[in-house]
C-alpha cells in the first residue's frame, strides 16, 4: 500500500512543473503568441529560485525570485515579439539558449552547495489519515497551485469576458483591433503570465523536485510543456491530464527499469512521450473542436496599420 | 478654420487626407453628416471610401485634416474612441471571430459586462425584430457570409451609436431582406440617428438616401440628392464616364447544344452540426448557356458549389459530370484539367492566398492546368511567363493596383475579384462556376466581370452562376433556378422569371418547399 501511494507521489512531483508551465503558455498561446522559450524561462526561474533559497534561506523567498526571473525573462520576448515584430519562432529559440547559458553562469558557484527546501503540507490528523492523507493533504503546495492554477485559467478563459477577450485576439488579432481590443496590451500581459508560470515551474525544479542546482536541470521539460499545449488542443484540462500521463508512465518506466525487465531502456525512456501523444491525439480527434480551439493567429506578428 | 461649422451636423470632416506611399488614398476629403440623415458614400473600388470610413472609425490615422463630433474637434485615434463617441460601424470584412460564437463575437464589442447568456437573449429579439433572424449559438465559422453580416448588424445596433457606418450592406441580402434593412434604417433615422451608407447599388441609394458624396480617385468630385439623379448620372459621377450595360446576346441552338456540365442526383450530409444537407439535386448547363442560381444565404450554396468544384468529393462519381466525363470523384486539380475553372466565394484565403503576389496566386490555382507554360523541366518555375501571363490578365480586366505585381491582400475587393476571374477566364475553360461574381463589386467592375462571364458563354463553354443578387443573376443569366434548404428547382427560362416568382421560390412557398428555415416575415 505505501509503494502505491509513494509512487502516486512521486507521479505528482513529476507532473506538477510540466502542468504549471505549460499553463503558463496555453494563456499565452490562446493570445496568438507562440513563446518557444519555456524551456528557457523555466531554467532561469530554476536558477533564481535555487539562488535567492539558498543566500536567503527562505524557500519562499526563492520561490517568490522565480516567478519574478521568469516574469522578467518572459518581458524580454515580449518587447522583442510584440513591440519590436521581431519572429516569434526565432526569438523563442534565442531565449531558449540564452537561458540554458545564462542560467549556467549565474549557477557555476550555487553547484554542489545543498538547498533549501519547500516543506510538504502538513495538517495534523489529517495527513495522517492513512492512504489519503499523504495523497490530498501531504504534498508540496506547489502541487494544489498547479492544480488551482489549471482551474482558474479554466474559468478565466471560458468564464470571463476578459477571457473571451484574450481568446479572440488569438482568433484574429485584425478583427480585434477593429473593434479596438488593445492587442498588444493584452498579450504583454499573457506573455508575462506564462513567463511567472515557467520561472515558477522552474522553482519547483530546484526548491522540490530536487532542491540543489545542477546545469540544464530542466531537462528539456519545457519542451514537453509546450508539445503538451499543442497536443492538448489548447484546453486546460487536456493538459492536465497529458501533464498526469506523462508523469505516470515517467515514472512507471524507472520502475521498470529498476526492476530490470528486460525491455532495452532506450524504449522505455521514450515512452512517456510516446503515451502522452497518442492518448492526447487520440482525445482530440474531434475535427471541429480542435477548429474552435486552435488560435488562428498564432505566431504571426501583429503591427496595427496606422 | 473651424468656425463655420454647423450645430445641425453629427459630423463634420474637413480636409481629411492620408497619404499611403505614393498613393493619396484620400485627398482633402469634405463631408457634413446632419443629424437623422441617411448620408450615402459612393465610388469606384479603389475610389478611397474604404479608407475614408477607417480614418472616421480610427483604424487608419489621418495625414492631414480635421474632424469635428457635434461641433467640436476631436482625433478618432482608435475604434474604441469611435465607439465612444457613438459610431458604430458594420464592416465589409474581416471583423469577426470565426472560432467564437455569434453571441461571443456581440458581447466582444459591448463593454457592458453583461453575461453572455442576456447578450444572446438581446440580439436574437433585436435580429428578429429587424427581420434578420440570427441563431446567437452558432459558430461563425459555420456560417455563410449574408448570415455574417446579420451578426455585424446586430452588433452594431445593439451599441446604440449615433452614427452607423454600413459597407456594403445589402450585397448578401434578398430583395424582401434588404426590404426590411431599409424600414430599419428608416426607423433609425425618425429616431434621429444619422447613417453613413457605402453601397454600389445606385437604386438602393436613390431610395433610401437623403444626400450623396461621390468619391473618385480620393478626390470629392460631388454632393448630391440621390432623388433627383438617376441611376445613370449616379453612375456617371462616380465612374467619370458611362457605364457600359450589361449586353446578353440573344442564346442560340441550346437545346440541341451538349450538357458540358451535368449534376445528377447530388446528396450529401451535412458536415457540420450547422451545415445544410443537400437533396437530391439535378441540373445539366448547356454549352452557350448562363445558368443562374439565386437563394437566400445559407440554403446550401456553400456546400453545392464546394461539392461541384470538387472541394468535397461525391460517393457516386456520377453525380458530377464534366464534358460527358463522371467527375464526382476527382479533386480540384483533376475537375481543373478535364476544362473546368472554379471562382469561390471567398476572396481573401479561399480564392487567393493573401500574402502571396497576383503571380504567385496564378501559379496555386493553374500549375497543372498549364503546367507547360508555367513549369519548366525538373519542376523549376518559369517566373518570367508566370509573371507575363499575369500582367495579361491585369491588362485585359483592368484591375487596378498600387504595384507592379501586389500582394493578393493589398488589392481592394473589386480588383482582387476582377484578377480572380480573370484568372480563370484567361484559360478559356468549358465549365465555369462562380460563386457570388460580383460581391461588393462596384458597378463599373460588375459590368464588366458580368460581360466577361456571358461572352465566355456564347463562345461556347457552359456557365454556372451562384449569386445572392438578382439584378445580377437577372442580368447574366439565360435561366434561374432556385436554392432553398438545400434543394434546387427546376431552372425557370429568363423570358419566364420575374423578380416576385423568383423571390416566393426563395422563401420556399412552392409544393416541395414546404420547410422554412429562414423565415424572412
Amino acid at each position: 500500500m505505501d509503494i502505491t501511494v509513494n509512487i502516486l507521489l512521486t507521479i505528482a512531483t513529476a507532473a506538477t512543473p510540466l502542468l504549471i508551465a505549460a499553463i503558463g503558455e496555453l494563456v499565452v498561446e490562446r493570445s496568438g503568441v507562440l513563446n518557444l522559450g519555456v524551456e528557457g524561462m523555466m531554467i532561469m526561474g530554476a536558477v533564481g529560485g535555487f539562488g535567492a533559497g539558498y543566500l536567503t534561506g527562505s524557500p519562499w523567498i526563492g520561490l517568490l525570485a522565480a516567478i519574478v526571473v521568469g516574469a522578467l525573462f518572459s518581458l524580454l520576448f515580449a518587447v522583442m515579439t510584440l513591440s519590436l515584430a521581431t519572429n516569434q519562432v526565432a526569438t523563442g529559440l534565442s531565449l531558449t539558449l540564452l537561458g540554458l547559458g545564462l542560467s549556467g553562469m549565474i549557477g557555476t558557484s550555487f553547484v554542489g552547495q545543498p538547498g533549501v527546501r519547500l516543506p510538504n503540507l502538513d495538517i495534523p490528523g489529517l495527513s495522517s489519515i492513512p492512504v489519503v492523507g499523504k495523497l490530498i493533504f501531504g504534498q508540496d503546495p506547489l502541487f494544489y497551485v498547479s492544480i488551482a492554477l489549471t482551474a482558474a485559467v479554466m474559468w478565466f478563459l471560458f468564464r470571463t469576458r476578459t477571457g473571451l477577450t484574450l481568446r479572440s485576439i488569438g482568433d484574429s488579432h485584425a478583427s480585434a483591433h477593429a473593434l479596438g481590443i488593445k492587442v498588444i496590451h493584452y498579450r504583454y500581459l499573457a506573455v508575462i503570465f506564462g513567463g511567472a508560470c515557467a520561472g515558477l515551474a522552474g522553482g519547483h525544479l530546484s526548491l522540490v523536485y530536487t532542491p540543489q542546482w545542477v546545469e540544464n536541470m530542466s531537462a528539456g521539460r519545457g519542451w514537453i510543456a509546450l508539445a503538451l499545449v499543442v497536443f492538448a488542443s489548447w484546453r486546460p484540462w487536456r493538459v492536465l491530464a497529458g501533464a498526469y500521463i506523462f508523469g505516470a508512465v515517467w515514472i512507471g518506466q524507472l520502475h521498470a527499469q529498476a526492476f530490470g525487465i528486460p525491455v532495452p531502456s532506450q524504449f522505455l525512456s521514450s515512452l512517456p512521450y510516446l503515451a502522452t501523444i497518442v492518448v492526447l491525439v487520440l482525445i482530440s480527434r474531434n475535427k471541429r473542436l480542435t477548429m474552435m480551439n486552435t488560435p488562428a493567429s498564432l505566431g504571426q506578428p501583429f503591427v496595427p496599420d496606422r | 478654420m473651424s468656425a463655420n461649422h454647423d450645430r445641425a451636423n453629427l459630423l463634420e470632416v474637413r480636409g481629411l487626407t492620408k497619404i499611403f506611399g505614393t498613393l493619396t488614398a484620400c485627398n482633402h476629403i469634405d463631408l457634413n453628416i446632419a443629424k437623422g440623415e441617411i448620408h450615402a458614400l459612393l465610388g469606384e473600388n479603389g475610389a478611397g471610401k474604404s479608407t475614408l470610413v477607417k480614418m472616421l472609425f480610427g483604424s487608419l490615422e489621418p495625414n492631414s485634416g480635421e474632424i469635428f463630433w457635434n461641433g467640436q474637434a476631436v482625433r478618432i485615434t482608435s475604434p474604441g474612441v469611435a465607439k465612444k463617441l457613438g459610431i458604430g460601424m458594420v464592416f465589409q470584412h474581416f471583423s469577426l471571430f470565426e472560432a467564437l460564437t455569434a453571441a461571443e463575437n456581440i458581447a466582444l464589442s459591448l463593454n457592458d459586462g453583461s453575461p453572455i447568456s442576456t447578450i444572446a437573449a438581446k440580439a436574437r429579439a433585436l435580429s428578429y425584430s429587424y427581420g434578420l433572424p440570427l441563431d446567437p449559438e452558432s459558430l461563425v465559422g459555420d456560417l455563410s457570409v449574408g448570415e455574417r453580416q446579420r451578426i455585424e448588424i446586430i452588433r452594431c445596433l445593439l451599441q446604440t451609436p449615433q452614427l452607423i457606418i454600413l459597407d456594403e450592406p445589402t450585397s448578401v441580402l434578398t430583395p424582401q431582406e434588404a426590404d426590411k434593412l431599409f424600414e430599419t434604417l428608416e426607423r433609425l433615422r425618425a429616431e434621429g440617428k444619422s447613417i453613413l451608407y457605402i453601397s454600389h447599388r445606385l437604386e438602393e441609394v436613390k431610395r433610401i438616401c437623403d444626400r450623396a458624396t461621390v468619391l473618385r480617385h480620393g478626390k470629392v468630385v460631388g454632393h448630391c440628392n440621390p432623388r433627383q439623379e438617376t441611376a445613370a448620372s449616379l453612375a456617371r459621377m462616380m465612374v467619370g464616364n458611362e457605364v457600359k450595360a450589361v449586353v446578353r446576346a440573344p442564346a442560340e441552338g441550346i437545346e440541341t447544344a451538349p450538357a458540358l456540365l451535368e449534376i445528377r442526383g447530388l446528396t450529401r450530409k451535412p458536415a457540420t452540426p450547422f451545415a445544410v444537407p443537400l437533396k437530391n439535386i439535378n441540373l445539366a448547363v448547356r454549352a452557350g448557356e448562363v445558368i443562374g442560381i439565386a437563394g437566400v444565404a445559407g440554403n446550401g450554396q456553400g456546400e453545392f458549389f464546394e461539392s461541384v468544384s470538387g472541394e468535397v468529393l461525391q460517393q457516386d462519381s456520377g453525380s458530377v459530370r464534366i464534358r460527358g466525363k463522371d467527375a464526382g470523384a476527382l479533386s480540384i486539380t483533376g475537375r481543373r484539367l478535364m476544362g473546368a475553372a472554379f471562382v469561390p466565394e471567398e476572396r481573401l484565403g479561399h480564392g487567393a492566398a493573401p500574402r502571396m503576389k497576383l503571380s504567385e496566386n496564378l501559379l496555386l490555382s493553374r500549375h497543372a492546368t498549364d503546367g507547360k507554360s508555367f513549369v519548366g523541366s525538373g519542376g523549376m518555375v518559369k517566373n518570367a511567363s508566370v509573371y507575363s501571363a499575369a500582367q495579361r490578365i491585369i491588362a485585359a480586366m483592368d484591375v487596378r493596383k498600387s504595384a507592379a505585381d501586389p500582394e493578393a491582400a493589398a488589392l481592394s475587393g473589386g480588383n482582387l475579384q476582377k484578377f480572380i476571374v480573370g484568372r480563370e477566364l484567361d484559360r478559356k475553360p468549358s465549365v465555369m462556376v462562380v460563386n457570388q461574381p460580383t460581391w461588393g463589386v462596384d458597378a463599373g467592375a460588375a459590368a464588366h466581370i458580368r460581360q466577361a462571364l456571358i461572352e465566355l458563354a456564347r463562345s461556347g463553354s457552359a456557365v454556372l452562376v451562384i449569386s445572392q443578387d438578382l439584378d445580377e443573376l437577372f442580368e447574366l443569366s439565360d435561366a434561374i433556378a432556385v436554392m432553398h434548404n438545400g434543394e434546387l428547382s427546376a431552372p425557370l427560362p429568363i423570358a419566364e422569371a420575374t423578380f416576385e416568382r423568383i423571390g416566393l421560390l426563395m422563401g420556399g412557398a412552392e409544393p416541395g418547399h414546404a420547410e422554412h428555415s429562414m423565415e424572412t416575415a
